[in-house]
């Protein structure tokens, strides 16, 4: 019930602050964009190196919004007039993270588009596609919530966040990239199927991991 | 309140390397024992012990930078004491960190509230984490109480000081409000109630009180209002950098309470 209490909270909050999400997705566009000046008018290769960058425009994104899902935490300390409700850690955890793992999916739909636009790499298996950026979105949003809890306090937290949390998912991070690229490009021998066990592996291994040290990082 | 010692003058952590362990005694309502905390080098708590009864209220006084938000964390367990020990109501602060939060409430300097969400939203949310009714028509007598049921619906983001600090006396209203699976809040931490707030909100925050004391609570409150403080205190004590120098009947405090007069000519009463 807490768990369900806090994610309504969540969805809440990100409904009064969607104009910070407009912000992000234009941060995600414009990232696509610069990413594809690197590549030149080489069709080929832009769509060859089209899921790598559509998964670091998300990365990058997902720094801007974990860091404002615990800004709205700390302005008045609501984290911790939750905590001594009480509220269940693992609760509170569990209710960020997924909706951070919701926003970050939003995000990386709304981002398929432009990247069709900007490196002519559409696919036709959509369903695929989504479920690689829902299972991709969940490896980023959970030691992504872990880290910017512990960070939320620093004033260096836009410098250390990145600095811990960018190593962390890189298992996830290639695990995502290899799957996209096979969706888009053709998966002739199958190959997409163990990169999608791969990143559930990992997706498990963080949100259980991260929900049990959570109470750790909050707690003073 | 008995037991109260003046703390030592020496290094809060001479001797001191494993946290102390204090019998428990279900008559008390809080028993601390050489509460120590620091802050970087600085303790901002030193040594402190003393035993609140159950259903007593205690005003706690001291200069600024004294201790007094630093105890009342403690013991609310908001931060951790980096030495010594506590109990409410017989339960441990560090063993039982969580069944301690369903004993106490906070009103302190932070609101504890979202910004971006209107009144009634943001009690909305500790209402639904406490398990009662969190819908808007349930939030509206509290707000009323308060005098912000013509704001329920604003974002509190243009709310001023004393009107979010109402938002957290809502709060605190609500959490001593018996949960269906719990009996509420009964173990009461109020950091300068009165801060921030216009004559009426000074009488909302006596009429908390009264209804806390008529519950049976036990409030513990720190104030600069010294003289009100102690009309409405059965018990006060007095810190002094960290560190518990006073403690005694709360109507004696403006006179015997150590720094209470240089406080009092100090204009704060």
């Amino acid at each position: 019930m807490q768990l369900a209490a806090t994610l309504r909270k969540e969805i809440l909050l990100q409904w009064r602050t969607r104009s910070q999400i407009a912000a992000v997705f234009i941060f995600g566009a414009t990232s696509l964009l610069l990413f594809s000046f690197s590549i030149g008018p080489n069709s080929e290769a832009l769509r060859l190196y089209a899921p790598g960058f559509l998964w670091l425009g998300l990365l990058l994104s997902s720094t801007l919004t974990l860091s404002e899902s615990f800004h709205l935490e700390m302005e008045e300390r609501a984290l911790e007039g939750l905590l001594l409700l009480p509220a269940s850690d693992r609760s509170l955890y569990y209710g960020k993270a997924i909706a951070n793992a919701f926003q970050l999916t939003l995000l990386g739909i709304a981002l398929i588009p432009v990247m069709v636009v900007l490196y002519d790499a559409g696919t036709t298996r959509i369903p695929a596609m989504i479920g690689v950026i829902i299972l991709g979105a969940a490896g980023l949003s959970a030691p992504g919530t872990l880290y910017t809890a512990m960070t939320s306090q620093l004033r260096s937290q836009q410098t250390l966040l990145p600095l811990l949390l960018f190593p962390l998912v890189v298992p996830v991070l290639l695990a995502a990239v290899k799957a996209t690229s096979l969706i888009i490009l053709g998966d002739p021998m199958g190959q997409a199927r163990s990169w999608i066990i791969l990143l559930i592996a990992f997706d498990a291994i963080y949100w259980s991991l991260c929900g049990l040290l959570f109470g750790r990082v909050v707690e003073d | 309140m008995r037991g109260s010692r003046p703390a030592s003058r020496s290094s809060p952590i001479e001797g001191r390397r494993k946290p102390l362990s204090v019998a428990n005694d279900s008559s008390a309502a809080i028993e601390a024992f050489e509460l120590s905390r620091r802050y970087g080098r600085r303790w901002a708590l030193a040594n402190v012990s003393f035993r609140v009864e159950r259903g007593s209220s205690v005003l706690l006084a001291g200069r600024n930078g004294s201790g007094k938000s630093t105890l009342l964390r403690v013991l609310s367990t908001a931060i951790r004491a980096d030495r010594g020990t506590a109990r409410i109501e017989g339960l441990d602060l560090r063993a039982d960190r969580y069944e301690v939060r369903k004993k106490i409430a906070l009103l302190g300097h932070h609101t504890n509230t979202y910004d971006a969400l209107s009144a009634w939203q943001n009690l909305a949310i500790s209402a639904s984490l406490l398990g009662m009714p969190a819908s808007r028509s349930a939030m509206m007598p509290l707000l009323e109480e308060v005098g912000l049921a013509e704001r329920a619906d604003d974002a509190i983001v243009g709310f001023s000081a004393g009107m979010r600090k109402r938002i957290s006396i809502a709060r605190v209203l609500l959490q001593i409000e018996a949960a269906p699976e719990s009996a509420g809040a009964s173990v009461i931490f109020l950091d300068e109630p009165y801060n921030q707030l216009d004559p009426p909100g000074f009488r909302f925050v006596d009429q908390m009180f009264k209804r806390l004391k008529e519950k049976g609570a036990t409030v513990v409150m720190a104030t600069h209002l010294i003289e009100h403080g102690a009309k409405i205190c059965d018990v006060g004590m007095v810190l002094e950098g960290g560190r518990l120098i006073w403690s005694g009947p709360a109507a004696d405090l403006p006179m015997r309470g150590g720094i209470a007069p240089a406080l009092l000519t100090e204009g704060v009463a």
